[in-house]
C-alpha cells in the first residue's frame, strides 16, 4: 500500500486504487460545462413572483379548461401551508420564491406554430447546437458515430421544452399511426382532457411534498405520453428541457401512461446556461404502468452545476414516481446525474401489481461544490414483486453525494425480492459520500439484501468474467458498467457520448 | 407549532414527576443537562430518530406496570467469579452486594460521592453532552439530570475479576434511573458485566472514558421474557490504541432501546459493538448505534442479529461517521434479521457518512426467512424440524455471539440462547 502510494505521489489528491482514467473522466465531465451559452431571444414573462393571479395567468396562457385551473389553485393553496423539507444532506441559501419568474416563453411562440417549419429558426438553432436537431430525420445521419448506426438509421421523437413552453414535437404523425400520443402536456390538457384528468396527480398527489405541490400549481409544460394497449412504441421518445431565461424557474410536468401490454422507452435530457444566480427547477414525473406493460425511463441530467466556487447552478428538486398498477408491470429508471448545484431526486417505484418489477440504476457524479441527495424508493405491495437498485455515487472536489433510499416490503407482498447495491467513490479528501438507506420488512417470505460491497453482482456473470482471466474489480466494473451501457447507448447523440465517458469510471477504491 | 407545544407539554409532565438530587460536585452537570433536555424536549413520534420506535411509554410520567417475574433459573453469569453489585429497582442493595473493594479499581456510588471535588466531575454528563450532536438523545440528558444512583468506577490496574452489575426487578411500578461513569487509565483493563431486567421502566446511561491503551470488555444480558421498558445509552470515548468491545443479549421483553455512541479521538483504536436478540410476540427491540471516527487508522465493527416471530419488531439504526482526516478507517456494519413467521418485522436504517477518501467502510443489511435448503438438508439427515430450526437460528446468531472475546462468557450467552429457543419451541 505504502509503496503504491508513494509511486503516485505527484497527484496527492488521488488515492491508490483509483486509476488516472477515472480521475480524468470525472474531471472532464465535471470540468468545463459545455452547454453554458445562452440564446439571445425575445422573451415574454409573467410578472415576477408567485400568487393566485400568476397561477391563473399560467393556466390562461396554456389555454386550459376550468378544471385544470381549479386544480392548480388548490395546489397553490396547499403549497402555502407546507414547509420546505430540510432532511436532505444539502445546504443552500433560502430560496426567495417571490424573486422568480414562473412563466417565460419566446415571443415567437405566442402564436403556436402549426409545424416545426414555422418555429423561430433561432430556437431550432439552439437545439441544433445542443445536438438535438428538431427535424424528422434519421437521427444519427451525418453526425459523429453515424458509422455505427444501422443502415436505415434510428428514429427518436423529441419534444423540446424551452423555458416554460414546448417548442415542438417531432414524429407526431408517425406515432399517431401506431396509436401513440406524444405531445406537450399543455396540448394534452386541451386535446385529451379525459386521459389527463383520469391520471394526473394519481401517482404523485397534489400535496405529496413541498416541491411537487409547487409544481402542481405552476407547471408550465412538459411531455405527455399515452401508449395504447398492446402497442410497442415504434421509436424512442425523448424530451429535451432547456432553461434559457434568467431568474426563471422551470416547472415541467411529465405524464406517461403505458396501457396493458404496451412498451415505451423514454429519454430525458436537460441543460441550462451558465449564470451567477442559481435557478430553480422543480419537476414532477408520473408514470402509470398497467398489466404486462413496460416503461424504461432514462435521464441524463446535466443542468448547469455552478462554478468551482459554488456560484450559480440549478437547484434541481424533482419528484419522479412510477406506479406499476397491473400485474407483471415493469419499470426501469436509469439516471446519469452530472449537473445541478443541488439535486434532490428520488425516482420511485410503487409495485402494486403482483409480479411487477422495479429497477433503478443510477450514476451520480458530484464535483466542485455540487451537492446531490438522490436515490429511490421501492414500495412492494403486490405478491412476488421484484426490485433491484444499483447506485454509484462519485464525489470529487468539495462535493457531497448522498444515496438515500427506501425499500419497503408490506405484509401482503409475499415472496418478494429486493437487491440493493450502493457504491461510492471519493476522489480527494475534501468531498463526502453518504449512504442513508431505509429498510422496512414486514413479512418473512420476502428477501431483502442491502449490500455496500462490490462482490455481490450477478455471480454467474462474474464467474464468467473471472474465468476469462479478469480480476474481481475488472469483472465487477464490466458487469455493472455493461448494465448501464445498455441503457446509455440508447440515449440520443450528445448525451450518449457524454454519458459514455462516465462508463470509463471504474469501481476501484469504492467505499460503502 | 402545535407539534412543538405537544412536545413541550409532554416534557413538562415528565419533569414534574422527577426531582433532581441536590448539591455536590454533579450539580452543575445536572443543571446543564436539564437545560439541554428543556431545549430539545422529549422525543415525539414524528422525530426522525424515533421513526421506528414509539417513545410514548418512555415519555409518560409514570411507567406502565410490569409484572415481577421469576423464571426459576440461575441468573446469567452466576457461575462466573466476579464482584457482584446489586441494584433492586434502581436502588443499591448493600446486603446483596459484595464489598466494593477490588484490586486495580476504585468503585464508589454516585449517591454517596458527596463533596465538591471528585474525579468523575470532568466526565459526568460530559460524554453525554458530546453525544448530543449531531443527533439529539433527550433520554440521556434526562438521565444525567435526574439519575438517583449509579457507579463511579476508576480502573487503574487490571482487576482479577469482572465487575458485575445485577439489576433486579421487585416492584411492578418502579422507574429506575441509573448513571454510571467509567474511567479506564492508560494500560488498564477491565471486564464489566450487566444483567437483569432492572425495573418496570429503566433509563440507564454509562459514560466510558478509555485512556490510551486502555481496554474494556462489556457483556450485557438484559433479562428475559419480562414486561420492562428500557432506554439505555453507552457513551464511549476512545483514546489511541484503546480497545472497547461490547455485546448485548436481549431475550424477549416489552420494549428496549439500546443506544451506543462511540467516538474515536485517538489513533489506532478498536471498537466492536454487537448484539443478539430473540423476540417472540409483543416485543420491540431497537439497536441504535452511532460511531464517529475522528482519528486515523481506527477499526469499528457493528454486528447485530435479530430473530423475530409472532409479531415481534426488530429495529436497527446504525451510523458510521468518518470525519475529514480520519484516514485509514476500517468501518464495518452488518445488521441481519431472521423472520420466523409472517407477522414479524424488521426495520433498518444503516447509514454511512464519509468525509475521508482513504477508508474502507462497508455495510450490509439483510432480512429473510430460514433457509429452506439448509432446513431440508438437516431434515434429510434425521434432525426433526424444531431442533433443525433452532440449530440454524443459533448458527445465524453465532456471528454476533462470537464477538465476545472471553470463551466462558460466550458459552454462557450461547447456552442461554439455546435454552430460550428450546423453551419457546414448546
Amino acid at each position: 500500500m505504502t509503496a503504491l502510494e508513494e509511486s503516485i505521489a505527484p497527484a496527492p489528491q488521488v488515492k491508490d486504487g483509483v486509476d488516472q482514467e477515472t480521475v480524468d473522466a470525472v474531471r472532464e465531465v465535471g470540468g468545463a460545462y459545455k452547454y453554458g451559452w445562452s440564446t439571445d431571444i425575445e422573451m415574454e414573462y409573467a410578472p415576477k413572483g408567485l400568487n393566485e393571479d400568476i397561477v391563473r395567468l399560467i393556466s390562461k396562457k396554456n389555454e386550459e379548461p376550468q378544471w385544470m385551473t381549479d386544480w392548480r389553485i388548490e395546489a397553490y393553496r396547499r403549497w402555502l401551508e407546507k414547509t420546505e423539507p430540510d432532511w436532505a444532506m444539502v445546504d443552500y441559501p433560502q430560496i426567495d420564491f417571490q424573486d422568480q419568474y414562473y412563466y417565460a416563453r419566446p415571443k415567437s411562440m405566442e402564436v403556436k406554430p402549426k409545424s416545426l417549419d414555422e418555429v423561430d429558426p433561432k430556437l431550432l438553432a439552439t437545439y441544433e447546437k445542443l445536438g438535438i436537431p428538431l427535424k424528422e430525420q434519421m437521427i444519427l445521419a451525418g453526425v459523429e458515430g453515424a458509422e455505427s448506426a444501422p443502415a436505415e438509421g434510428r428514429k427518436v421523437a423529441v419534444d423540446a421544452v424551452f423555458d416554460s413552453v414546448s417548442v415542438g414535437t417531432t414524429f407526431q404523425a408517425e406515432l399517431k399511426k401506431a396509436g401513440v400520443i406524444f405531445c406537450s402536456i399543455s396540448e394534452a390538457v386541451r386535446e385529451h382532457p379525459e386521459l389527463v384528468r383520469k391520471y394526473l396527480g394519481t401517482v404523485v398527489p397534489v400535496s405529496d411534498n413541498y416541491y411537487a405541490t409547487l409544481n402542481s400549481a405552476v407547471f408550465s409544460d412538459g411531455s405527455f405520453v399515452y401508449v395504447p394497449p398492446g402497442v410497442r412504441c415504434p421509436m424512442e421518445l425523448s424530451t429535451y428541457f432547456r432553461i434559457n431565461a434568467e431568474n426563471t424557474g422551470q416547472f415541467e410536468r411529465t405524464l406517461i401512461i403505458a396501457d396493458k401490454g404496451s412498451y415505451v422507452s423514454y429519454l430525458e435530457g436537460c441543460t441550462a446556461p451558465q449564470r451567477d444566480i442559481s435557478q430553480l427547477h422543480a419537476a414532477v414525473v408520473e408514470i402509470i404502468i398497467e398489466e404486462d406493460a413496460e416503461v424504461k425511463y432514462s435521464t441524463v441530467q446535466n443542468w448547469y452545476p455552478g462554478d468551482e466556487n459554488g456560484k450559480g447552478g440549478i437547484y434541481n428538486f424533482v419528484t419522479k414516481r412510477a406506479d406499476c398498477r397491473g400485474d407483471r408491470a415493469k419499470v426501469m429508471w436509469t439516471q446519469v446525474e452530472t449537473g445541478s448545484a443541488v439535486t434532490w431526486k428520488y425516482p420511485s417505484c410503487i409495485l402494486r401489481g403482483d409480479d411487477s418489477q422495479g429497477e433503478f440504476y443510477s450514476i451520480a457524479i458530484a464535483n466542485n461544490m455540487q451537492q446531490a441527495d438522490t436515490g429511490t424508493k421501492m414500495i412492494h405491495l403486490g405478491k412476488r414483486t421484484k426490485s433491484r437498485i444499483v447506485s454509484k455515487g462519485i464525489s470529487a472536489g468539495k462535493a457531497q453525494n448522498t444515496y438515500r433510499g427506501l425499500v419497503s416490503m408490506h405484509p401482503k407482498a409475499r415472496d418478494s425480492r429486493n437487491y440493493t447495491q450502493c457504491d461510492s467513490l471519493l476522489i480527494g479528501d475534501r468531498c463526502g459520500a453518504h449512504t442513508v438507506p431505509y429498510i422496512e420488512v414486514k413479512n418473512n417470505s420476502s428477501r431483502v439484501e442491502h449490500e455496500a460491497t462490490t462482490s455481490k453482482v450477478d455471480d454467474d456473470q462474474l464467474f464468467y468474467c473471472r474465468s476469462r482471466g479478469m480480476d474481481e474489480e475488472e469483472a465487477v466494473a464490466l458487469v455493472v458498467n455493461g448494465f448501464c451501457k445498455d441503457v446509455l447507448q440508447a440515449l440520443p447523440m450528445e448525451f450518449a457520448m457524454e454519458a459514455q465517458q462516465l462508463v470509463a469510471i471504474s469501481l476501484e477504491g469504492s467505499v460503502g | 407549532m402545535a407539534l412543538a407545544q405537544l412536545k413541550q407539554d409532554a416534557t413538562d409532565a415528565r419533569l414534574a414527576a422527577l426531582s433532581m438530587p441536590e448539591g455536590g460536585w454533579s450539580a452543575a452537570a445536572r443543571r446543564d443537562a436539564l437545560g439541554r433536555l428543556r431545549a430539545m424536549g422529549l422525543p415525539g413520534r414524528r422525530d426522525e430518530y424515533w421513526r421506528f420506535t414509539r417513545p410514548d411509554t418512555l415519555n409518560q410520567p409514570a411507567p406502565p406496570p410490569a409484572a415481577v417475574l421469576d423464571h426459576g433459573e440461575a441468573p446469567v453469569f452466576d457461575a462466573v467469579d466476579r464482584l457482584k453489585i446489586v441494584f433492586v429497582d434502581g436502588v443499591f442493595d448493600a446486603a446483596a452486594s459484595d464489598d466494593l473493594s477490588l484490586e486495580g479499581v476504585t468503585i464508589e456510588r454516585l449517591a454517596e460521592a458527596r463533596g465538591d471535588i471528585h474525579w468523575a466531575r470532568d466526565l459526568y454528563g460530559t460524554l453525554e453532552a458530546r453525544g448530543q450532536d449531531p443527533v439529539q438523545r433527550p433520554f440521556a440528558a434526562l438521565n444525567t439530570a435526574f439519575a438517583t444512583d449509579g457507579l463511579l468506577v476508576h480502573v487503574h490496574g487490571t482487576p482479577s475479576r469482572p465487575i458485575s452489575l445485577i439489576y433486579r426487578h421487585a416492584d411492578t411500578g418502579s422507574d429506575a434511573i441509573l448513571h454510571h461513569v467509567l474511567r479506564v487509565d492508560s494500560g488498564a483493563s477491565v471486564t464489566v458485566l450487566e444483567n437483569g431486567p432492572a425495573a418496570a421502566r429503566f433509563n440507564k446511561c454509562m459514560e466510558i472514558d478509555l485512556a490510551d491503551g486502555a481496554t474494556l470488555h462489556h457483556v450485557r444480558a438484559q433479562g428475559r421474557d419480562h414486561e420492562r421498558r428500557a432506554v439505555t445509552h453507552l457513551f464511549a470515548r476512545l483514546g489511541s490504541e484503546s480497545v472497547f468491545k461490547s455485546f448485548t443479549l436481549t431475550a424477549n421483553g416489552m420494549l428496549t432501546r439500546n443506544e451506543a455512541v462511540i467516538e474515536f479521538t485517538g489513533d489506532d483504536a478498536v471498537a466492536h459493538v454487537a448484539g443478539a436478540c430473540v423476540g417472540d410476540g409483543d416485543f420491540h427491540h431497537d439497536d441504535t448505534v452511532f460511531v464517529t471516527h475522528d482519528a486515523v487508522n481506527c477499526e469499528s465493527r457493528q454486528v447485530f442479529k435479530k430473530v423475530l416471530r409472532n409479531g415481534a419488531t426488530g429495529v436497527f439504526q446504525g451510523k458510521i461517521l468518518v470525519k475529514a482526516g480520519a484516514q485509514k478507517t476500517d468501518g464495518y456494519q452488518i445488521s441481519q434479521s431472521l423472520l420466523l413467521d409472517g407477522d414479524s418485522q424488521f426495520l433498518a436504517k444503516p447509514e454511512l457518512e464519509i468525509y475521508a477518501d482513504d477508508v474502507a467502510c462497508s455495510h450490509g443489511s439483510t432480512s429473510g426467512a430460514i433457509d429452506e435448503e439448509a432446513l431440508f438438508y438437516l431434515r434429510s439427515r434425521g434432525v426433526p424440524s424444531g431442533p433443525a430450526t433452532d440449530l440454524l437460528t443459533l448458527a445465524f446468531l453465532a456471528e454476533a455471539v462470537d464477538e465476545i472475546e472471553d470463551e466462558t462468557l460466550a458459552a454462557e450467552i450461547a447456552g442461554r440462547l439455546e435454552a430460550w429457543l428450546e423453551r419457546r419451541r414448546g
